[in-house]
């Protein structure tokens, strides 16, 4: 199956479109989400939380020995949230920092979780295959049923979103204000990384633990390049989320052997560095492009000071010199002399240069001036 | 026990040890999840290596490997350097990509790669004794006690080597740089280590549990010592007890061996949490009610100290005028009075004359030395703490 085959069965085939849909809405409320967690300092937390889940999914399933996945994610989501509730306490009430908790949890709930997994695999009951689609993650389970839950889930951390988007943000930027505020700090926290540890969980089954990280991560990370507004940062995560979403899975569609998850984490990282290079305002590109012009301002404007210094000693403003006598001048060269004619502050006359009234009184004025800039 | 089963004790015994050592430093340097990363990163490293070599066993592998998790570190560092994204950040955007490619090379060539996604996070200790090395023909044991073992001796020695250098580049980077000795070069070597003990580690017990073979024997120790040098032996002591006692846990529930030794590990890291007894959580309340209750009773004598009044000084008074609630005034009153710190006539409070003596120095240190902590001046009155 090509791409362009994949988006004329998108409208027609009833998985194809399932899955679509669950991956762009999974998309989407990751990169909304994770642009709280990311803003937080708290990129990691992510990865954590989602490999947290895995022993819950597996309890849940010892106790009530079904597949359901709602019966699953509640397992996930008491597990991730009991992880992230340890990493707090740990960073809090011991002297060990918080990458040092992230790790501890993150490894000793996996391996806790792999343990029960694969005691879960010797038992003698037939229903437990699959539970392993949870590591990696298989979208092509998804199902109806599972589209609407993320549906619901979406729907209801936009509301709340929207209905506590001043506390989020004033939490985000300043704590120390918003508690002076008298805003309830520890509950606006607690609901934010709920929601958060929800979006991760909803994940688990879509993009599985490993990678579920990148999918809160990426889009934040690439949106956060384009903007320095929390509301438009939000919204083009999620655009970006829900894009990765939709391009992984018609690529991963389209060829055999590709499991969706990897393919949706390539395409957010490919998001994220163009977005790196390419972004006007903060990318790498113009960065660099920036650099150079004003390197090549403060060349000219460095040489048009070394003119003044000659000129100011002589009546006539005008009066030529020669060109040799810049050479021992550093940042000189023939393009910058050119240059500096464009600009109408000297005239080139031969092998001599005289410097006009209009270069003098921008030399005379340089340091008086303001940056435009500021 | 038989012969594969001391084997297999031994293999993961020697793996622990091997990474705990750079655990220690890494966690000190508070880059413990750098070990997640490149644990994850290696991957497309080993099935390019396996590309080129063809051959699972050749020890290029675990250089090109290792590469690729010193490659992680350097654009972690890169992207962070760039100022576009944080650190934290930074390193969740790499390593699920790398993870992602590697993922995807070997779902391409299924067919060429002996490799399995679950098998590089799992690894398969169980299996480790039926790699034999074979040396001219004579059977010197499993292949990969003998990668470990090498990796372990070289570790050790570059340990004794640098001890002092890597001391003092983790504690005090300006001083190591001053002092002459290149933070970045010690960096470096341990990220190589790390990487190489990584690559090394995880075919035997993969991706994952080499993450909490390195972080949990470092982070448990660390809460019972400030001490480098016992910290390394004891997490070296943690790794191997939860390697051996883990490996029977798996084999009593017939369940993955590297799973196991993480819940060991896991456990004990759970019971030092809760039981160390200057850091550990228990520890810590306990002194934070302490000195919750020291300073209501210090607020509580200076208010004496303030009122000669009679009316200020009735018992009940404290209810209602500080609104402190019923125990915790009756906790404090108690408490003062066992030290003798003050008299109580008729519902009368009254300080003593030690406690006014107490109260007078307190205050007179509260004013000089603002913020530091006044521990000896309580050890001096007090006969019985909060």
């Amino acid at each position: 199956m090509t791409i362009t085959e994949y988006f004329n069965l998108l409208f027609t085939d009833y998985t194809l479109r399932t899955i679509t849909l669950g991956t762009a809405v999974l998309g989407a409320i990751c990169g909304m989400l994770g642009s709280f967690a990311v803003l937080r300092k708290q990129s990691l937390l992510g990865d954590a939380i989602s490999h947290a889940a895995l022993p819950g999914i597996a309890v849940a399933f010892l106790i009530t020995g079904a597949k359901d996945t709602n019966t699953l994610l509640l397992g996930a989501l008491v597990s991730g949230l009991i992880g992230t509730f340890w990493i707090r306490g740990m960073t809090k009430k011991t002297h060990l920092k918080s990458d040092t908790a992230l790790g501890l949890v993150l490894s000793l709930f996996f391996g806790f979780g792999m343990l029960l997994l694969t005691y879960i695999q010797k038992q003698p009951n037939a229903n437990q295959a699959g539970l392993d689609k949870y590591l990696f993650g298989q979208a092509a389970t998804l199902v109806e049923s599972d589209v609407i839950l993320m549906l619901i889930v979406t729907g209801l951390a936009l509301i709340v979103m929207l209905l506590f988007w001043k506390e989020f943000k004033i939490l985000l930027f300043d704590a120390d204000y918003t508690k002076t505020l008298g805003f309830n700090t520890k509950f606006i926290d607690i609901t934010i990384t709920f929601f958060i540890v929800l979006a991760i969980v909803l994940g688990l089954q879509t993009v599985g633990v490993v990678l579920m990280s990148a999918m809160l991560l990426a889009p934040a990370a690439a949106a956060r390049q384009w903007t320095n507004k929390l509301s438009v940062m939000v919204f083009l995560a999620a655009i970006f989320g829900a894009f990765s979403g939709v391009f992984g899975t018609a690529i991963s569609a389209s060829q055999n052997n590709l499991s969706t998850g990897p393919v949706i984490v390539l395409v957010a990282s490919v998001f994220v560095l163009f977005s790196f290079i390419f972004s006007p305002g903060r990318g790498l590109l113009f960065r660099q492009l920036r650099f150079r012009r004003n390197r090549r301002d403060l060349q000219l404007k460095k040489t048009l000071q070394f003119m003044f210094g000659i000129v100011e000693t002589h009546e006539n403003i005008s009066h030529p010199h020669a060109i040799k006598i810049l050479n021992n001048f550093q940042g000189f060269a023939k393009s910058s002399l050119k240059e500096m004619v464009e600009k109408g502050w000297i005239s080139l006359n031969g092998q001599e240069w005289a410097l006009t009234q209009k270069g003098f009184e921008e030399a005379q004025t340089m340091f008086d001036k303001k940056d435009d800039n500021e | 026990m038989s012969n594969p089963q001391i084997e297999i004790q031994l293999i993961a015994a020697v793996v622990a040890v091997a990474c705990a050592i750079p655990g220690v430093f890494l966690v000190l340097r508070k880059m413990a999840l750098i070990s997640d990363a490149i644990s994850h990163s290696i991957l497309p490293g080993l099935v390019l290596g396996f590309f080129i070599t063809q051959d699972l066993n050749s020890p290029l592998l675990i250089i090109f490997a290792a590469f690729t998790g010193i490659i992680t570190v350097v654009l972690v560092e890169w992207i962070q350097k760039t100022g576009l994204v944080k650190e934290d950040t930074a390193i969740g955007l790499v390593f699920p990509a790398l993870f992602s490619i590697g993922v995807i090379l070997i779902a391409k060539n299924a067919n060429d790669v002996h490799l399995d996604v679950d098998a590089v996070l799992l690894g398969e200790l169980a299996f480790a004794p039926f790699d034999r090395l074979m040396m001219s023909g004579v059977d010197v044991g499993p292949k990969s006690l003998w990668v470990m073992g090498v990796i372990l001796v070289i570790t050790v020695a570059l340990l004794l080597l640098f001890f002092k250098e890597l001391k003092v580049s983790t504690f005090d980077v300006g001083l190591s740089s001053a002092l002459g000795f290149s933070p970045v070069i010690l960096h470096y070597g341990l990220m190589s280590i790390s990487s190489i003990t990584v690559v090394g580690a995880f075919e035997a017990v993969g991706a994952i549990l080499v993450v909490a073979l390195m972080i949990a024997p470092a982070a448990t120790s660390y809460l019972l010592t400030s001490d480098l040098k016992k910290m390394l032996l004891l997490s070296v002591l943690f790794g191997v007890f939860s390697a051996i006692s883990g490996y029977w846990l798996a084999h009593w529930l017939d369940a993955s061996i590297a799973g196991s030794i993480s819940t060991m590990l896991g456990l004990v890291f759970l019971i030092v949490y809760l039981f160390a007894p200057k850091k550990g959580l228990i520890a810590v309340m306990y002194r934070q009610k302490q000195q919750r209750i020291e300073v209501s009773l210090l607020t509580f004598l200076l208010h004496l100290n303030n009122h000669t009044e009679e009316e200020e000084r009735h018992i009940n008074h404290l209810r209602e005028h500080i609104n402190w609630q019923k125990i915790r005034a009756k906790s404090v009153v108690d408490l003062a009075e066992k030290n003798n710190l003050i008299s109580i006539d008729n519902q009368l409070v009254s300080l003593t004359e030690k406690g006014s003596n107490f109260t007078n120095i307190a205050l007179e240190y509260i004013i000089t030395n603002k913020d530091e902590n006044i521990e000896h001046l309580k050890d001096d009155f007090f006969l019985f703490r909060g």
